[in-house]
């Protein structure tokens, strides 16, 4: 599908004569020069797309220009070079007319204070976009209120606006844009003004909301772990340039440069990280059809004390452990051992690996981790996954490499006398 | 100074100037100036008969509710005693005369000044030519404006509002524009980006989040307006303002007095009223807000 916003070569200056600005800026000079000048180059050679109900966060901090480009996408802000289009309509050749028929029709907007007017009333503001499109009175009024019962606002209709906490207002400024049913979503840091605990609250509804609707949403915020909670890609942007853009796990695992890496460094990498993307895939597998000696052999190629066990669908089926095997081969019998005291735990590939500490202490097993369709994907054995939020820590990470049991982890490592064999290996290159 | 210094500066004859410019008004614009003073005197002498067509004893109570309805009883009550007091001073009928003078000065310059203060809002070019002239005319000694109302309209109540609503212009653009501008710049956005037209914003969202400051602006040309009436009696406006002029030529303290008392009554009446209408909020025991807050109890409720 194509994308439904593109930005092409976008440029935002401000001061007298813009344009030469940009002239300069393409020749080489810095944004420094172009402040002696009195230039303020707030958007700099700013080039994406965002495609079909994807959440793209622009993530920077304040004076990064990640205002100045969200207010450029629905021509708050004319860019003074570039080319950005929504959809296949491409906004910089527009009359102000076009613009504001494609605002009313395509893109909505939520602002971080909010923007409510005091004066109306709840009902009233949220059907805002609607009666600026001209729908009649009855109509908009019912689809105001649809879109405050989405937000979870049933019955509030009636009230002004500063009756509401800064919550309930923001989910105001989110049923007016739901209401005007517009494909595109703008959020500028619209969850930023909340304290931690709503704004959590708003991030997940926003997510639902997103998988019911299905609206393409751009997203800003200075909170890297909003970005990483709400992003399906993320553009990090500073002095005015997008410095990377990919999806959490890309950006977290392969910072562009050093402004990146240090940003990362105070993720909460255990929330941002899936069971998907620490999982190693066992070098070997065993069918659930064939035998204890099959399993045997495979086991001393492995080095592993354990072997998963698949069915033809590839689902897993059972893990085998070598104790058990050995026994099996000895009593010469001919059906796979199951051992009685080892459940298998297993997760979707999706789980934050937040979630999987528990199950992980649990079971001795590693986690045994399948796709959106059940079948296998990979292992999590308790080493790989002390070691993949261990990372987060950043500066001390090479410290904690070279001591052969790291602190943190040495208690949880000594009852996990398995794992640790398996996955010495791979601890290694992460 | 010293002769030889004012023999170096030749004299430019800006008075003489201006003369002759009003003076070219007056032939060539006289059909407009005949116009306004039929309206303006049309206007004030009808407001002042219906006022005064109530007699005085049945004219208070009903100030004292309007006081009640916008503002609170303690202003009623007080309008009650100080219109009395007005009253039995016998200067019933000047007060009326003023405050009809009063309120169609002030009816003009909102007129002229609300449109003004927003034009200067969107536009910088005209903010940055309205300013200085705002200065201009609130700077210059009123007495002034009435020498060219004067050669225009004669004497009488005419002369008098025009030089009252060129002195009551200022605070009213300048409130107007202020409190344009001053409207959260997101609020606008907000408007902006569901993609509302200038005009749509200015309805929907500039004017009325403007309405306290231009109110405060109103209640600023209000009491404008009311100093300048009593210079208006200077030129023959029937009012206090003609009697504060009587007491002057004649040395006559009592009555001094009594009509200027009178204007100080009238001045607070007006003030506090203007006021208690650009912030309704503020003042919850007036009838208005009581009948507000029913009608958005029922309102909550029936949802």
């Amino acid at each position: 599908m194509p994308p439904v916003i593109s930005a092409e070569g976008l440029y935002k200056i401000f001061g007298r004569r813009p344009q030469r600005g940009v002239r300069d800026l393409r020749s080489g000079s810095s944004r420094e020069d172009l402040r002696e000048q009195g230039l303020t180059a707030a958007v700099i050679d700013a080039s994406f797309s965002v495609d079909p109900g994807e959440i793209f966060v622009v993530m920077g901090l304040s004076g990064s220009g990640k205002s100045t480009l969200i207010r450029m996408v629905n021509g708050l802000l004319p860019a003074t070079a570039g080319e950005l289009r929504i959809g296949d309509e491409v906004l910089s050749q527009m009359s102000p007319a076009q613009v504001r028929e494609v605002r009313r029709r395509r893109i909505s907007m939520v602002f971080q204070h909010f923007a409510l007017l005091p004066h109306r009333t709840v009902g009233e503001n949220a059907a805002y976009g609607l009666k600026i499109n001209g729908v009649g009175r009855s109509d908009r009024e019912a689809r105001a209120e649809r879109a405050l019962e989405m937000v979870g606002l049933k019955g509030w209709g009636g009230y002004r606006p500063d009756a509401l906490s800064g919550g309930m207002q923001q989910r105001v400024g989110l049923a007016r844009a739901l209401a005007a049913d517009t494909d595109v979503l703008l959020m500028d840091e619209a969850f930023s003004a909340l304290d931690p605990l709503i704004r959590r609250d708003m991030q997940d509804q926003l997510v639902e909301l997103q998988q019911q609707l299905d609206k393409t949403i751009l997203f800003i915020t200075h909170d890297l772990n909003e970005a990483m909670r709400l992003g399906d890609r993320i553009a990090m942007m500073r002095d005015g340039r997008i410095v990377q853009i990919g999806t959490s796990d890309e950006i977290l695992n392969e910072p562009a440069n050093d402004y990146v890496a240090s940003f990362i460094k105070d993720v909460d990498r255990s929330r941002v990280l899936t069971a998907g993307t620490v999982m190693e895939k066992p070098s070997q597998t065993l069918g659930a059809d064939q035998g204890p000696r099959t399993a045997h052999k495979l086991l001393r190629e492995t080095q592993n004390p354990w072997l998963v066990v698949l069915g033809r669908d590839r689902a897993p089926r059972g893990v085998l452990w070598e104790d058990d095997v050995a026994q099996a081969v000895s009593a010469g019998r001919d059906d796979l051992p199951w051992s009685d005291t080892h459940e298998m735990p297993v997760v979707s590939h999706d789980t934050p690996i937040a979630e999987l500490f528990t199950l992980s202490a649990q079971h001795l097993c590693p986690l045994v981790v399948v796709d959106d369709k059940g079948r296998f994907a990979g292992v999590v054995p308790r080493v790989t996954l002390l070691t993949a939020a261990g990372v987060g820590v950043g500066a001390d990470a090479p410290e904690s490499a070279e001591p052969d049991d790291p602190p943190g982890a040495g208690a949880d490592a000594s009852d996990a006398a398995h794992g640790l064999r398996t996955t010495d290996a791979q601890g290694g290159d992460r | 100074m010293t002769p030889q210094d004012d023999s170096l500066i030749p004299r430019i004859p800006i008075g003489d100037w201006t003369d002759s410019g009003i003076g070219w008004l007056k032939t060539n614009l006289s059909w407009l100036f005949d116009a306004l003073r039929s309206v303006m005197s049309f206007l004030v002498d009808n407001l002042t008969d219906l006022l005064l067509l109530v007699p005085a004893l049945a004219a208070i109570p009903l100030f004292a509710l309007l006081a009640l309805t916008l503002r609170s009883w303690k202003l009623a009550v007080g309008t009650v005693i100080g219109f009395l007091l007005v009253l039995s001073m016998g200067q019933w009928e000047t007060m009326i005369q003023t405050m009809a003078l009063v309120l169609v000065a002030t009816a003009f310059a909102v007129l002229v000044a609300v449109p003004l203060g927003v034009l200067a809002a969107v536009n910088s070019t005209v903010s940055a030519i309205v300013k200085p002239v705002m200065d201009f005319m609130q700077t210059m000694p009123a007495f002034v404006y009435l020498i060219p109302a004067v050669i225009f309209f004669s004497i009488g109540v005419v002369p008098g509002i025009f030089a009252t609503i060129i002195f009551a212009l200022p605070p009213g653009v300048r409130m107007t524009e202020l409190g344009i501008r001053q409207v959260d710049s997101e609020t606008v956005e907000a408007g902006e980006a569901f993609g509302a037209t200038p005009w749509q914003i200015l309805r929907g969202i500039q004017l009325p989040l403007a309405v306290p400051t231009i109110m405060a602006g109103v209640n600023q040309v209000i009491m404008l307006a009311l100093s300048m009436a009593v210079v208006a009696g200077m030129v023959g406006a029937d009012g206090l303002g003609k009697e504060v002029v009587q007491a002057i030529s004649t040395q006559n303290l009592p009555l001094g007095v009594e009509a200027g008392l009178s204007v100080v009554i009238l001045a607070v009446f007006l003030d506090r009223l203007t006021a208690a209408l650009g912030s309704p909020g503020e003042y919850r025991t007036s009838l208005l807000s009581l009948a507000q807050r029913a009608i958005a109890q029922r309102a909550t409720t029936g949802v």
